[in-house]
């Protein structure tokens, strides 16, 4: 009786365990055939990419001689380096001092940092767009890369603080008392402790800049224009397989420097264990 | 002697000072210069007049206020609070499993499992929305299958409708309410579970009476993470509503792009926020912590 009871407990959490499984599966599903998609119909003879015509790699070639296409990318890539570039400064400076700083107002500045994330992104866009019309400055490059900056500062904040959480305050200490001046204490102990949450901070704020559509259009002049921004205007007729190609080679870039990053880690840690 | 220290420890408190203000200075004139001024100067226009083509009359008016909740753009509140709720609750009920799931696993491959969540966010978004609109519409990928296997003669209307918006925001959002959600399960402790099913509690009574309670905050953070985008979108809504849906983030976009209405727009504008900001308060009352948004 009691064997039978726990054959028939085994044999249910077998069951149950296939079924988490199949479970996950079809999340993983759910989350990537549309990126299967996207590379399959990067190779489709249609130019506006809404029905399977065949297959071609015109448009890979096609995409290396489009200049237009190229300079959007350009754009793209310029406006994500620079204003992950100095979010990450700023964050990281700004993480580190708080954590200790005592001052009047440090709470309403921490809550305003963190409003980009918990109010849409829109209300901001908006409201910077105001305030550069109403003090008369002209809408550029610039003017989007201090949107986006201003998006990226929660996220760099977030994980250096999540870094400095788990730190030893008496390591900085112990440096101050043997005599290192302040700046030398950050550059040497601070910074290297902190450096895992800068990196992983930076590397979301550069994927979501790359990908910015909202407050980079409320905020581009006439003349130039984002990737996304590209493809949110061809929706309607269509969007060319070429965004598609495009698209594709920039995810397994993404893919390739992750797939870097994580070797170089763990042959880091094994070399450090041995 | 005594005077000396005092001087050394005034050199310190100096260095100290310039210290804090080099690390705290730029993240503050930052916050200041990019937030609290643009967002006073959104409250200051929402109460300015509309005048015509689109010019801004400096003269007070409540008038922006009143219009929201003029019907036609009231219906518009209540359905993006309506897709975005649903979006949010499906997000929950599909994403607690699967956070469950990854959070019993060791933590070699709740590790992997973790970063195979994570990859298809480094395509980009609209993009990746496309793809919805190949896999749905009429000769799409989905209703082929469909017709090919068997299951329906006609093509399924499944594009340009709340449907494919959902499924779009679903797809975008659900990391994050998986994110939260699993930090919390990972951080139960798995005695108590053991306890419970020692003491003689079935699964379904342990998970409402131990398991739930203790990673609501986890819940928590995942409804807020997916809700106020939710209310914010356009593009989505634009691309897989096909137009016909209409939602805050598209009627502000609209202020800006057809109708020049600036006033407006800078109403509804201070609406979501305070909409927003209001939600999060009640949150925090009723036991969430923001903390875990940072998780």
């Amino acid at each position: 009786m009691e064997r039978e009871d726990s054959k028939s407990r085994a044999r249910r959490k077998k069951v149950w365990h296939g079924m988490s499984w199949l479970y996950a599966i079809v999340i993983y599903l759910f989350l990537y055939i549309p990126v299967f998609v996207m590379i399959i119909y990067s190779f489709n003879d249609s130019r506006n990419n809404m029905v399977w015509q065949g297959f071609t790699t015109k448009y890979y070639a096609k995409l290396f001689s489009d200049s237009g296409l190229w300079e959007i990318f350009g754009n793209t890539l310029l406006i994500a380096v620079v204003s992950t570039l100095f979010a990450t400064v700023i964050g990281t400076l700004g993480a580190v001092g708080f954590k200790k700083a005592r001052f009047k107002g440090k709470g309403l500045i921490t809550y305003s940092v963190y409003f980009p994330i918990v109010v849409p992104e829109i209300v901001l866009a908006v409201a910077t767009l105001m305030m550069f019309s109403l003090s008369d400055v002209k809408l550029s490059m610039g003017t989007m890369i201090l949107g986006n900056i201003t998006l990226l500062l929660p996220y760099i904040f977030i994980t250096v603080n999540s870094r400095l959480a788990g730190m030893d305050p008496s390591i900085e200490e112990a440096s101050l008392d043997l005599g290192a001046n302040r700046f030398h204490t950050f550059i040497n102990i601070t910074l290297p402790a902190v450096l895992p949450g800068v990196i992983s901070g930076a590397f979301m704020g550069f994927s979501l800049a790359l990908e910015n559509l909202v407050i980079s259009s409320f905020l581009a002049d006439a003349s130039t224009t984002n990737l996304s921004m590209r493809v949110y205007s061809m929706v309607k007729k269509g969007v060319s397989p070429e965004i598609n190609a495009l698209s594709t080679l920039i995810f397994l870039v993404f893919l390739l420097m992750m797939a870097v990053y994580g070797i170089t880690n763990i042959v880091r840690n094994k070399v450090k264990l041995n | 002697m005594k005077k000396k220290n005092s001087e050394e420890k005034e050199k310190i408190s100096i260095a100290k000072r310039i210290s804090q203000i080099a690390l705290c200075g730029p993240v503050t004139i930052w916050s200041v210069l990019f937030i609290y001024v643009p967002m006073a100067l959104l409250l200051f226009m929402s109460f300015m007049t509309k005048g015509p083509l689109g010019i801004i009359k400096y003269e007070f008016t409540l008038e922006n206020y009143k219009a929201i909740f003029d019907s036609v753009y009231f219906n518009v509140i209540k359905e993006s609070v309506l897709v975005a709720l649903i979006t949010t609750v499906l997000s929950v009920l599909m994403g607690y499993p699967f956070a469950y799931f990854m959070a019993m696993k060791k933590k070699k491959i709740s590790g992997i499992l973790m970063i195979l969540l994570m990859i298809p966010f480094w395509t980009n978004e609209l993009v990746i929305v496309y793809s919805f609109v190949i896999l749905l519409n009429n000769s799409g990928l989905v209703n082929t299958f469909l017709q090919v296997v068997g299951i329906t003669k006609e093509p399924l209307s499944m594009l340009y409708n709340n449907f494919a918006v959902i499924a779009g925001m679903l797809y975008m959002l659900l990391p994050f309410a998986v994110l939260p959600m699993y930090s919390s399960i990972e951080k139960l402790d798995k005695g108590l579970l053991e306890a419970s099913k020692d003491l003689g509690a079935g699964p379904v009574k342990t998970f409402f009476k131990i398991t739930l309670p203790l990673t609501a905050p986890g819940i928590f953070a995942g409804v807020i993470l997916v809700f106020i985008p939710t209310i914010g979108y356009y593009q989505i809504t634009d691309m897989l509503g096909g137009g016909t849906q209409m939602m805050i983030g598209n009627l502000i976009n609209n202020q800006f792009s057809i109708s020049r209405n600036w006033p407006f727009g800078a109403a509804l504008s201070m609406l979501l926020a305070v909409l927003i900001l209001v939600m999060l308060f009640i949150c925090q009352k009723i036991g969430g912590n923001l903390d875990d948004l940072a998780a």
